[in-house]
């Protein structure tokens, strides 16, 4: 009903669509009598291995949702949200977009968290012409599937470049190790740029050792890497295999400062690691720590909403994904899934609590990438990196 | 050479690991002819005893870790008997495989019920144990991977003597041997059975234990690897044998670890499940396992 009345006002004049809005505005009355929401799809993983990760994305996005609606919501409409647990399994995620887009009929949808399910998501979203906002999928395959699918993070070559440059040029490291899951798209995508640019400054991938994820024990691997004595590891893993090959690491005797990517971002990581995690660095798209007005709003905003907790990095992206929806349907005037496409491709600096967003040519966002290090059990802001 | 050893002992402490849950698996076997898949959840259960009884001990002691091993290995042999009297009790003298399938529909169930009541997300399991680790020039040994080889060299002795030195044990082979026979001269198979269960869940209890201690992060889920290798240690051995399964399993977790530090570690699981294959197309009745001819 509503994607009729709006394309009527796109192509006819002023007279002809106010009789339409008429016409449906009294067939609607018959069945509601409020706006019809516009409904936001989201599918994450609120269970399982990587819930750390979609629950934390999940308050994000419902924080913006409920600010978005307490100001009037978007073309007056107030926004719905649904979202469907994929339970960190393979295989869900097409099942519940599929669910998302034809039975509750959504105007776009928040995509995943890990680039393996953003990636079996993203061909059902492009076929339907229903834009995806793929949450923290860095792997760069994922908007390359078609031009309705976008992405609020940086991809994995950035990110790669940013950890060889603070390998470099802040740890000082020559020789660096590689631990790479090999199941993981993300993984594989971050330790193969990793490696490039590292070589490329100068320095030396002495060995890359490889893992798979859901594993646990990882002392073969280290034992393997202990003898050949590089400055730094790095794990481009996810942050339940990282804290474990920390503890195991140590235990061994291997002293040298660990690196990862925002794989690593979750409470879990210090819970599980503990000591061992301590003076480790990883990078990712936002800290609570950082000064910048608009992130000591939005940590003030988040922590009276989820009685005094510290958005992740996850949810800040959630965040500002909704926002920049929400724009564009404004700047769209619509949410018919074409306008609202042309309207998010042509994004350009637009504000957010992780940094200006421009979105390239290929669907991606360019912004800057922060490091963390663990210090004393908490996650500390060290720099902002754009390499 | 430090390398070589240190893999070693890493391969060792997990293959204790996958030997005392394999003989959960040939004891089954040996007694009642029948694989019991539920067993890996048994040992999850183990684990999860251990989380919530760990925190009520004060941590880093060896009686708090003691109390937390007895515990979780009772609770598991209680929980193996349940099982066996609600679910396998009803099906003695059914077909071998509808046992089988009930084994399996427990362990989902098992699986699936842990999910609802401790949730999926991975849980961090306490230091229980006091811990340490210990350098001999470049080999390194936790005090951890000592506890998992000394409780599982102790609890495998224990398991030997029981079944060979006591009259409980005497049942239990008499069982095996011939049911009626053994029901005849006065043996109650139900007790000897339900004591066959509880004997093995307490193991893969104390597993369980072992393993959190090991790799604490534990999950719901987490029993259906270790399980799986533990079954392969249990047939890799010889299937119903109780030196084949601690065998087995150290032999599975030391070429795991070997070709995990190798090259070649993508292929780990398809390398050892490899080396299955090859022994069993040489021995198929396993390593220790003596062949007979099954009587239809």
């Amino acid at each position: 009903m509503n994607s009729f009345s709006s394309f009527v006002g796109a192509r006819f004049p002023r007279a002809v669509t106010l009789l339409a809005v008429t016409v449906s505005l009294f067939i609607l009355t018959a069945c509601t009598r409020e706006p019809d929401a516009i409904t936001l799809g989201h599918y994450a993983s609120l269970t399982g291995k990587d819930a750390a990760f979609g629950v934390a994305t999940r308050k994000g996005v419902l924080l913006a949702i409920e600010e978005i609606n307490a100001k009037g919501g978007v073309l007056g409409r107030p926004l719905a949200y649904l979202v469907e647990d994929i339970q960190s399994k393979q295989g869900e995620s097409a099942t519940a977009v599929k669910k998302l887009i034809s039975r509750d009929k959504v105007v776009a949808v928040i995509g995943a968290n890990a680039s393996a399910n953003s990636l079996e998501a993203a061909p059902i979203c492009q076929n339907s012409q229903i834009p995806m906002m793929a949450i923290s999928s860095t792997n760069p395959r994922v908007t390359e599937v078609g031009d309705y699918i976008f992405r609020i993070c940086f991809i994995d070559p950035f990110q790669g470049a940013v950890l060889a440059k603070f390998a470099h040029t802040s740890l000082k490291a020559k020789r660096v190790a590689l631990l790479t899951a090999v199941n993981s798209p993300y993984s594989v995508g971050l330790s193969a740029v990793l490696r490039q640019d590292f070589t490329a400054r100068g320095g030396e991938i002495i060995a890359e050792q490889k893992y798979n994820e859901g594993e646990k024990d990882f002392r073969a691997q280290l034992t393997a890497l202990r003898p050949l004595k590089p400055d730094v590891i790095a794990i481009t893993g996810f942050y339940a295999e990282a804290a474990l090959i920390c503890l195991q690491a140590r235990a061994l005797g291997i002293d040298v400062p660990f690196i990862g990517g925002d794989g690593w971002e979750a409470p879990q990581l210090i819970e599980l690691g503990g000591k061992a995690v301590e003076g480790t660095y990883y990078s990712t798209y936002f800290s609570a720590e950082n000064d910048a007005a608009e992130v000591r709003a939005f940590v003030k905003k988040f922590s009276a909403r989820w009685t005094n907790e510290t958005p992740e990095a996850v949810s800040a992206l959630g965040y500002d994904a909704v926002y920049l929806i929400a724009a564009a349907m404004t700047n769209a005037g619509t949410t018919a899934g074409p306008k609202l496409r042309d309207a998010i491709a042509a994004t350009k600096n637009f504000p957010g609590v992780t940094g200006q967003t421009t979105i390239d040519e290929k669907r991606n966002s360019a912004k800057a990438a922060v490091m963390l290090t663990v210090k004393n059990g908490r996650s500390l802001f060290f720099e902002s990196v754009t390499p | 050479m430090s390398e070589f050893l240190q893999q070693l002992l890493n391969g060792l402490s997990l293959g204790a690991i996958y030997a005392l849950i394999a003989l959960g698996y040939t004891m089954v076997y040996g007694v009642l002819r029948f694989i019991n898949f539920a067993h890996s959840d048994v040992f999850m259960v183990g684990a999860f005893i251990g989380y919530y009884l760990g925190k009520l001990v004060p941590e880093n002691t060896v009686w708090g870790g003691l109390v937390v091993l007895l515990a979780a290995m009772l609770g598991c042999a209680l929980l193996g008997m349940i099982i066996e009297r609600l679910a396998y009790r009803p099906l003695r003298g059914a077909a071998t495989l509808n046992v089988l399938i009930t084994a399996i529909g427990v362990s989902l169930l098992l699986e699936y019920s842990g999910q609802v009541f401790f949730g999926a997300t991975p849980r961090t399991f306490p230091a229980v144990f006091p811990s340490a680790n210990y350098a001999f020039g470049s080999l390194v040994i936790s005090s951890n991977q000592i506890l998992v080889i000394v409780v599982a060299a102790l609890l495998m002795v224990a398991l030997q003597l029981i079944v060979y030195r006591t009259k409980i044990g005497t049942a239990m082979r008499a069982v095996s041997l011939n049911p009626k026979a053994a029901q005849l001269v006065g043996v109650n198979n139900d007790v000897v059975i339900s004591f066959t269960f509880g004997l093995g869940s307490a193991l893969a209890g104390a597993g369980g234990i072992l393993y959190a201690l090991n790799y604490p992060s534990i999950d719901p889920l987490m029993g259906v690897m270790p399980g799986l290798k533990a079954f392969v240690a249990a047939v890799l051995g010889g299937i119903g044998n109780i030196p084949g399964a601690a065998l087995g399993g150290l032999l599975l977790g030391t070429v795991e670890t070997f070709v995990n530090g190798s090259q070649w570690s993508t292929y780990k699981d398809a390398i050892a499940f490899a080396i299955l294959i090859i022994i069993l197309l040489f021995r198929p009745a396993g390593l220790l396992g003596k062949f007979t001819v099954e009587k239809v």
